[in-house]
């Protein structure tokens, strides 16, 4: 089983901390692979919010490609941050040719556009650079959206921080997600690695997916470009929070109904029970079925946990206010916050999401019996 | 048959018989059981006559021989002068005044030769046989039997399903075993939610915004994935009927399993469709219309509405031909409940006479039959399976009334059908539900409209692993009849031609003859408990084989990364894995 970190800070906060609690989590990862996810940036990229940051990996002639690409759609590098690695590799990860994380200025040929049109041209815009780099495998791209960052690396996450340089000082986040990989069943390819990224919406999950297949015909065949990829079956938690809230218009407390809905005898007595037993049916082919823990982060920067109705994969959340972290053990928590009230730790259980809005100052569950908050 | 008797085309002997009747004298105490159950009248009591060879060499034996003979045939009145002077011929030496060999006859069991009463194999025989001293044989060759069924030009009609063991279904594995990555459930402990829903399930925006605009939601059934097909009151014998139905209500009022039961083409008896059962039934029309005056009509009797209606095209035994009731089942009841004349064979046409073309007989029926429940009830089509049944299915993806697909394949059982439709019309089930299920796939509308597999499903006894394989395959549910009548009823119909008398109203298990005496053989209640014994152990049956796949939250339909095959083509044609 992978081993999962969130945190979220009001102040930014080094990813050294979220590889921290991954290296002393140790067991639960084979250093197959390491993701992270940084959001809500501070240093030099808090000056450029609005500023889509592409992050990915690229060998020479990809960047060369790259640039012509994006110089052509009018795209202007505004900022880049180079990682450099050392001369002597790493063993066992593969001499890459760069690790770009570079904030752009928009094309003047969006001027005007709306935010959604703006957002989907992005994702298209990420889409096709993926697609460019499928062939040769020397483009490969995690992200191209403003405030975020995401690296992802084969190898031990404490031996790949420090080969990288992710402790220096200009990289801040305040939402942070990172995983530590324990292969299963996918190949090991860098698109198999957690968390995964669509148009804001970000997930990590513990576990199998059994019901991949019939989840993954499904997402294709929504007519939305976006639901593509699914190199691990862990991919669809994401595009399935993305479809909820984004697609259907329903908020963070109606995703676990969506994939963990309730039995016939709870749905009776639920106050919404009308609407859920249609949401029930219509969805019934985005039921997951595997024992899962999905970690996850909204464009607003709410962090959440959320577990399958089985209940078999670990994980807590705790802190205290201002900043509060999500991990699979509890000795990922005590490495990083080490000073808060142990007592108010919560292990969500099978109906309850454990969430902590972008001010940071609580963890609130939400509990599936309970009320939806619907705009019906 | 004597040597004097003619032999015509068509006379056949014994070892010209599909099945022979092994009969042991020693063990035979001719009580007569064995010819008064006999369905066919193949066999009968007869006289055996056998000559005692003698051998001239030795008169004593001779005399022996000779008393015996006397002892069994002659009668008192014999002289002792008679039996001086027998013993003076035997005595004597000269060849020509000695007798010949005696005489003997016994008693036994002889099995007719005729076409119309060769033995079926039914084996009914052995079954009232106090001492186990018959039973019939499979011919080990081929018999001529098959060559001069057709008297009078008329070809072989039977019942049964198509005379074939093979299974493709039974070979599907189940190979994504849940180890240690992500446990294996328990199956005895764990909570399963394994229903199926039966009806047209829109998208989810569509759904919600017909929620909110109090727009029309088409109905749609929560329900246990196995379905009791339809099998026609009139095909079956009324105890037969009763005990489906009863255990039906049990499965559902008692156990809590919402198993669901097709009425057939035959109507519906009165009673039942005013009653509060009929939630459980989902009444069939097919070509023929029967009953279906009688429930227009009792439509605003009824208590409940049918579970739904099921427009029957096509069925997998006979598939491009209708139903089939010989005149000698069509009783005073059966043409009561059906609208039409006694004592008449009733042939349903192959199509809908009053349509004429797919999105007529497809839009048109389907809104009629939603519009007279006030679109409360789930309407679907049920089609033979067929290499033209992904025409039908897109013509359904248009149709939002359309609630669904039944399609039955090759390995499909009948009461009644030519032998030529059923053993050689048809098309397997499994590439079917497959192609349209991706089909669908590609559509996007997998969810939308819920495809039913029917056909020879359990057919070697595999019920549970069969439907498991069509489940993942594609399919929301699946169809058994049958292995219905096998498994709760005794049915010894085989695919190896044992029995299948189905059509001709003397089944001697009572299950499809209309003969008050044959159908109080069988009971009820009996029927009805083995329905329960069967879906209660295909219950346990299916938990065991999702649960070891990780699955429990809802039923794994479309699930076909977990299935493999050891055969390389089949693998490629229906998109699993090859295994070996």
């Amino acid at each position: 089983m992978c081993r999962l970190f969130a945190l979220t800070s009001k102040d930014p906060v080094s990813p050294m901390e979220a590889i921290k609690a991954l290296n002393v989590m140790k067991e639960g990862h084979d250093g197959s692979g390491v993701g992270l996810l940084l959001r809500d940036l501070g240093g030099p990229f808090e000056e450029m919010k609005d500023a889509p940051i592409l992050s990915g990996i690229f060998s020479e002639e990809g960047i060369r490609k790259l640039d012509f690409f994006m110089m052509e759609q009018g795209f202007m590098t505004k900022y880049k941050m180079s990682i450099k690695v050392p001369k002597i590799g790493m063993e066992g990860v593969p001499r890459r040719g760069l690790y770009l994380l570079r904030a752009y200025e928009y094309p003047d040929s969006w001027d005007g556009l709306n935010e959604n049109e703006m957002a989907t041209r992005l994702m298209m815009t990420r889409l096709k650079i993926r697609e460019m780099g499928e062939e040769k495998r020397d483009m490969i791209v995690f992200s191209f959206w403003p405030d975020t960052i995401m690296i992802k690396e084969l190898g031990d996450p404490l031996e790949i921080a420090r080969y990288l340089g992710l402790d220096r000082k200009d990289l801040k986040a305040r939402t942070i997600m990172a995983q530590g990989r324990q292969n299963t069943n996918y190949a090991i390819n860098l698109y198999a690695c957690h968390p995964f990224f669509i148009k804001g919406y970000s997930t990590m999950t513990n576990g199998e997916n059994t019901a991949f297949i019939p989840i993954k015909d499904f997402l294709s065949t929504r007519d939305f470009p976006g639901y593509t990829g699914y190199e691990s079956d862990s991919e669809v938690f994401a595009h399935i929070l993305h479809y909820t809230i984004s697609g259907l218009g329903l908020g963070l407390d109606a995703y676990k109904h969506v994939i963990t809905p309730l039995q016939e005898k709870d749905l009776d007595t639920h106050p919404d029970a009308v609407f859920l037993k249609h949401l029930k049916k219509s969805c019934r082919q985005l039921i997951i079925d595997g024992p899962n823990c999905v970690i996850g982060s909204l464009p607003d920067n709410t962090v959440f946990m959320a577990q399958d109705r089985k209940k078999l994969r670990p994980g807590v959340v705790g802190g205290r206010p201002g900043m509060f972290a999500f991990s699979s053990e509890i000795c990922g928590l005590d490495a990083v916050i080490s000073d808060r009230d142990k007592s108010r730790d919560i292990q969500p259980m099978h109906l309850d999401t454990a969430i902590v809005g972008p001010d940071r100052q609580e963890v609130r569950i939400c509990r599936q019996t309970e009320p939806l908050n619907l705009a019906l | 048959m004597s040597s004097n008797r003619i032999i015509k085309p068509s006379s056949l002997s014994l070892s010209d018989l599909p099945w022979q009747i092994h009969w042991k004298k020693d063990r035979c105490t001719l009580c007569g059981q064995c010819t008064a159950v006999c369905p066919v009248q193949a066999i009968t009591l007869s006289v055996f006559r056998k000559r005692n060879l003698a051998d001239s060499m030795n008169p004593s034996r001779l005399l022996k021989l000779s008393s015996r003979s006397d002892s069994i045939n002659s009668s008192n009145n014999e002289s002792a002068s008679d039996k001086e002077s027998l013993s003076n011929q035997i005595n004597s030496v000269n060849p020509a005044e000695r007798p010949l060999s005696p005489f003997e006859t016994y008693y036994g069991i002889r099995q007719h030769t005729s076409i119309e009463e060769a033995c079926i194999g039914c084996a009914m025989c052995s079954m009232v046989c106090p001492n186990d001293a018959i039973e019939p044989r499979r011919n080990p060759g081929t018999d001529r039997y098959r060559f001069h069924i057709n008297q009078d030009g008329e070809p072989r009609k039977r019942g049964g399903r198509r005379n074939s063991t093979d299974s493709l279904l039974d070979r599907i594995k189940f190979i994504r075993i849940s180890m240690l990555t992500d446990p294996a459930l328990d199956a005895g402990r764990h909570e399963f939610e394994l229903r199926t829903l039966l009806g047209r399930i829109l998208p989810p925006k569509e759904n919600m915004s017909r929620l909110r605009n109090n727009g029309w939601i088409p109905p749609v059934r929560e329900i246990y994935p196995l379905i009791i097909g339809g099998m026609s009151f009139g095909a079956l014998s009324p105890t037969m009927w009763e005990g489906l139905q009863m255990g039906v209500a049990y499965l559902n009022e008692e156990l809590g399993m919402p198993v669901r039961i097709s009425t057939g083409e035959g109507g519906c008896p009165p009673r039942l469709l005013r009653s509060r059962f009929m939630k459980y039934v989902i009444l069939q029309i097919a070509s023929g219309y029967f009953g279906w005056d009688e429930i227009i009509h009792a439509i605003p009797h009824m208590k409940e509405d049918p579970c739904a209606i099921e427009i029957k095209y096509g069925q997998g035994a006979k598939p491009g031909d209708g139903g089939l009731l010989m005149w000698h089942k069509v009783n005073k009841l059966i043409a009561a409940i059906r609208g039409v004349p006694q004592g008449v064979s009733l042939p349903s046409p192959p199509t809908h006479q009053t349509q004429y073309s797919i999105e007529e007989s497809v839009a048109k029926m389907i809104i009629s039959m939603s519009m007279a429940w006030g679109f409360r009830v789930p309407v679907y089509p049920k089609i033979s399976a067929s290499s033209t049944s992904l025409a039908v299915l897109n013509n359904l993806t248009r149709n939002d009334y359309a609630s669904g697909l039944a399609i039955d394949g090759e390995d499909g059982g009948t009461g009644a059908a030519y032998s030529v439709s059923m053993d050689h019309m048809g098309h397997p089930i499994a590439s079917c539900i497959r192609d349209n299920y991706l089909n669908l796939v590609r559509l996007g509308k997998q969810n939308e409209i819920p495809i039913f597999a029917g056909g020879g499903i359990g057919k070697n006894g595999n019920l549970a692993a069969n439907a498991a394989a069509l489940i993942m395959l594609g399919a929301s549910g699946v169809q058994i009849g049958k292995y219905v009548m096998q498994a709760a009823a005794g049915c010894i119909g085989t695919e190896t031609d044992r029995c299948n008398m189905c059509n001709t109203g003397v089944c001697p298990k009572g299950i499809t003859s209309q003969d008050p005496r044959l159908y109080r053989r069988l009971n009820p209640e009996d029927v009805a408990q083995r329905i329960v014994d069967l879906f209660v152990s295909f219950d346990i049956e299916l938990k065991k084989i999702v649960a070891p796949l990780g699955r429990s939250t809802s039923l794994p339909i479309g699930m076909s990364d977990a299935l493999g095959i050891d055969d390389y083509q089949v693998a490629q044609r229906l998109n699993i894995k090859y295994v070996v």
